[in-house]
């Protein structure tokens, strides 16, 4: 049941609140864990209540594909709650646990990962470890992939089911620059250069924290400390750097730093718009879907740094209180399913990479993922291998703070 | 039981909010249990006061409550005085109604796009006006002074404005005021404004203060057009409330006392402001000039109200090309291609919250109409007749929602709606609507209701007729044209609905205007445009239904069609 991970020294209490938790998930479906049919049988008619980022219309797109096929296969409702933020979804979790409401909570299923999972897990509000029980999770072979069970340095310990991947990737218009920038460095002097056309998404946005953090692991020389809590070392001698590269950046940067586009998505309507001619965002593929809905020019490119840049998985959690956990483990068995990773994957959907090792699929279900597209705006496929780490989550609020601290309201 | 729907109104709506504001003090001071907050502290008050920039938010959202109250004032009464009667007084006066039922939100989106640097405007300024081959570098939207909110506040404010002048002026005998002033020598314009508005501003003066409080504690543009690095007050306190870290409740419930502080002050020093320009007008009234500055101010009071009309129009004619665009680059006026694919793929999306939005609106309108005739009728027959603007009538606990800022409320009844158990549903949100329906539907209804001559039902009486039936066959039949308009005056205050959705819903419950704003943080401008274009329809179509019904029913009766 408890898969074999780099445990945290935490594990004694998590390993309590899963034995905990394995009961109240064994009375609730009724039925061993493992008796997958039981499940499925239970989930039958249940509504899940998705709370997923709503912010990018091509997921949103894909998630109602998602709910017809669990409406036509399993009779289930899913029904996807729109968020702003992920934050949103913890933060009811967390007041219903404290409102005393164990068993009615309103969120039957989260993508999260990062932070928000770290949060999640500190207070106790998810429910599992269940993915062990997913028929599909297998195909994803942990054993050979660890990151589909490592969130931001965390082991996840079934908590959390892998859905997707992300990765930092730049793209640019082709007729307007001959060679962007392949560093954090670089990137300074480029905005030098062509002062107003690049910018990061305004913090906490997720997009523009990682940039944060893609700038201070090139610009520091502590990789060791950023996968340790940032409490165990000089979070100001450490992240200097970043806010003296930060300062000296801002005056060359869009609306002269004074205002940061809203999100990722929000920069590529920028892009579009001619007001920003350098941008990047965390799904390697929505450059080129853009090309495709002629929201950016078709001379767009896609790159990532040369030292690489940061990746993740993101996954779904369900939390605690779920009254519809069945299905909420069934529609988490079907996201990572090989038709629905496939289609995910597809370009012309949403074009989020793959969390199946493809590798070791059987021939006939491989064939769903072939037919990589030869397109000009998508990214070279070894690109991705230059994939950095996350850092623990610690280090991304003390940089969110920090940041807020020190440029809001100025 | 009419005897009982003034009270039950008041109750209604003063029961939530000082649940609401009650619940929001108690966190404010460190007290809520439910997270642990046992002993009263100032510490949530030290915590609020570290947040960075929040003088900045404070100080934008006062000076947009007030700055925005002066200009949409200022445009109403100077268009009034130099247009009435005119041809653009007709035109006018017909595109209140459906200025006014555009959503908040829609309207914010179109200003958005038509004044950005990369917007309608400087694409067709360019490249052969401005010389501008990319969008120049111009912080414009969301500017840190908040003049594109208060830009975004003022085209929606006035219509508001305008439309409580226009049923405050039918007590006022205005053209005989200004006939007599004229006779004396005044011009048309200076006469109106020195003879008409020191009567009307007392009449209007409610509406003044509904329009202050809801421009400082606004949310929806603020997020659209608003500052940034910080926002607004208002939006501050939606992030802090959202946040994971629960113990950011008491700061956010601090920030809604502090929300409540800051319109509270915007409104004192409206008072002010008032006790200023009394004395300043008394000595312009009463000096005698009868020409000065008449052009100047006929020239403003025509232009200005076109400015802000065609603005908004122009707005959401932009968000229409979006929703429609294919490829639309920069310099380029119009997009070179168009398509429905836009519309195509939102389509199937858009279904189920148009369908929650109508049932919500609907729902709410009902109720509303159904109290207000009761109160309205209740009052006719009784004989008392409370002088619109007069403080005493339990009636003006009316004004309440519409004055306390929502968010300072909402809160603190979520807390109060999770502390009874109660699950998020449609009916918390109908209920949410209906505090801010009721006000606009009896606004809207209650003059005509009181100026309807009482003589046409003491003839039913004669004829006898019970009271009730002199109520169903008389009176309502007569009053179907208002008794709608009405009702689309709370169907498009319903679709607006931005936060109270959000917050009695629990993001369960979608309506197109939480899609919509939803989307302003990451989607493409054409999905908005299609968003906000169907946002914008809907209380349209209640409109239409307004106007269009009683024609087709009295299609025999002329008089009973109603105005246009």
């Amino acid at each position: 049941m408890v898969i074999s991970l780099p445990r945290s020294h935490h594990s004694l209490t998590a390993s309590l609140a899963m034995i905990a938790l394995l009961g109240s998930a064994t009375s609730l479906a009724g039925a061993p864990p493992g008796d997958w049919q039981a499940v499925v049988e239970e989930a039958r008619g249940q509504s899940v209540y998705w709370h997923a980022w709503g912010g990018d219309s091509r997921t949103n797109r894909y998630l109602e594909w998602v709910a017809e096929r669990m409406q036509a296969e399993y009779d289930v409702d899913v029904i996807h709650v729109k968020l702003g933020d992920t934050s949103e979804a913890v933060s009811r979790v967390l007041a219903e646990k404290q409102a005393g409401n164990d068993d009615e909570g309103s969120v039957d299923l989260v993508w999260i990962n990062g932070e928000n999972f770290a949060a999640m897990r500190a207070n106790d509000l998810l429910f599992g470890p269940f993915t062990e029980q997913l028929p599909h999770f297998a195909l994803t072979h942990p054993e050979h992939n660890p990151e589909v069970v490592t969130d931001f340095t965390l082991p996840t310990d079934g908590f959390e089911s892998p859905w997707g991947k992300a990765q930092i990737t730049f793209y640019y218009d082709s007729q307007e620059i001959d060679t962007p920038p392949m560093s954090i460095v670089e990137l300074k002097a480029w905005a030098e250069a062509n002062p107003g056309r690049f910018s990061y998404p305004r913090i906490p946005d997720f997009t523009g924290s990682t940039f944060l953090k893609q700038a201070l692991i090139e610009l520091s020389d502590a990789d060791q400390a950023l996968y340790a809590p940032v409490e165990e070392s000089d979070f100001d001698a450490i992240s200097a750097p970043l806010w003296d590269y930060l300062d000296a950046l801002h005056p060359h940067l869009w609306r002269s730093g004074r205002q940061f586009p809203a999100s990722g998505p929000d920069m590529l309507r920028l892009v579009g718009d001619a007001e920003l001619s350098l941008a990047f965002t965390f799904n390697p593929a929505e450059p080129a879907a853009a090309v495709a809905d002629a929201a950016l020019p078709p001379s767009t490119r896609s790159y990532v740094f040369e030292g690489g840049t940061l990746g993740n998985v993101h996954f779904v959690a369900i939390p605690y209180n779920s009254p519809h956990k069945a299905a909420a483990m069934l529609l988490a068995d079907f996201l990572l399913t090989p038709e629905a990773q496939a289609r995910k994957q597809d370009l012309a959907v949403w074009g989020d990479p793959t969390v199946l090792d493809v590798t070791r699929l059987d021939d006939e279900q491989a064939a769903r993922f072939e037919g990589v597209e030869d397109n000009p705006a998508l990214l070279a496929p070894d690109a991705l291998e230059r994939t950095l780490p996350e850092p623990h989550p610690s280090w991304m609020e003390a940089l969110q703070d920090a940041w807020q601290a020190r440029y809001v309201g100025r | 039981m009419l005897r009982l729907a003034p009270w039950l109104i008041a109750t209604l709506l003063v029961g939530p909010i000082l649940a609401g504001l009650a619940m929001a003090a108690l966190p404010a001071f460190g007290y809520l249990p439910a997270l642990g907050g046992d002993a009263f502290s100032l510490d949530p008050w030290r915590a609020l006061m570290t947040q960075p920039g929040l003088a900045r938010s404070v100080a934008v959202s006062f000076t947009s409550g007030l700055a925005a109250t002066v200009v949409s004032l200022t445009v109403v009464l100077l268009f009034l005085a130099a247009a009435s009667g005119s041809r653009l007084d007709r035109w006018i006066r017909r595109m209140v109604s459906p200025l006014l039922s555009i959503p908040h939100a829609a309207a914010a989106f179109g200003l958005a796009f038509l004044i950005a640097p990369s917007g309608l405007l400087a694409r067709l300024a360019s490249p052969g006006l401005s010389g501008w081959e990319r969008p120049p570098d111009l912080l414009i939207v969301n500017d840190p002074w908040g003049l594109s909110l208060m830009a975004g506040l003022v085209i929606k404010e006035i219509p508001f404005l305008l439309l409580m002048s226009l049923a405050a002026l039918h007590q006022l005998d205005a053209e005989r005021r200004v006939a007599m002033a004229r006779s004396l020598g005044y011009r048309p314009t200076i006469a109106w404004l020195k003879v008409v508005v020191p009567s009307l501003y007392p009449l209007i003066r409610l509406p003044v203060f509904a329009v202050i409080a809801y421009a400082s504690s606004v949310v929806d543009v603020a997020m659209i057009l608003g500052p940034t690095l910080p926002p607004t007050l208002a939006v501050s306190i939606l992030t802090w409330f959202n946040d994971p870290d629960l113990s950011r409740r008491f700061m956010a419930s601090a920030g809604a006392l502090l929300q409540l502080g800051v319109t509270l002050a915007a409104l004192a020093s409206w008072w002010g402001l008032e006790c200023l320009v009394r004395r300043l007008g008394r000595g312009w009234v009463a000096g005698g000039q009868r020409q000065r500055g008449e052009r100047m101010l006929r020239l403003a009071g025509k232009a200005l109200i076109l400015l802000a009309a065609a603005t908004a129009l122009v707005g959401i004619t932009g968000l229409a090309l979006n929703s429609l665009a294919g490829v639309w680059r920069f310099p380029d006026g119009l997009p070179q291609s168009f398509t429905l694919q836009h519309w195509q793929r939102a389509l199937p999306a858009l279904g189920g919250p148009v369908t929650t939005t109508l049932s919500i609106a609907v729902v709410a309108t009902l109720l509303a109409a159904g109290l207000v005739l009761a109160a309205l009728e209740h009052e006719q027959r009784s004989g008392r007749q409370p002088a619109q603007g007069q403080l005493a009538s339990a009636l003006t606990l009316l004004y309440l929602p519409l004055i306390v800022p929502q968010i300072a409320f909402l809160f603190g009844l979520v807390v109060v709606i999770e502390a009874l158990g109660t699950r998020p549903t449609r009916w918390l949100v109908i209920f949410g609507h209906l505090l801010f329906v009721l006000p606009y539907v009896f606004l809207s209804l209650s003059e005509a209701y009181r100026r309807f001559d009482p003589r046409w039902s003491r003839v039913a009486l004669t004829l006898g007729a019970t009271p009730n039936g002199a109520f169903w066959r008389v009176r309502l039949p007569m009053l179907l044209a208002p008794l709608l308009t009405a009702m689309a005056v709370g169907l498009a205050v319903s679709i607006g609905q931005y936060l109270p959705t959000l917050l009695l819903g629990a993001g369960r419950v979608t309506t197109v205007t939480t899609e919509a704003v939803a989307l302003a943080s990451g989607g493409s401008r054409r999905l908005i445009g299609v968003w906000a274009l169907a946002q914008a329809s809907l209380p349209l179509l209640g409109f239409i239904i307004a106007v269009g019904l009683p024609r087709l029913l009295w299609t025999n009766r002329r008089g009973m069609r109603g105005t246009p």
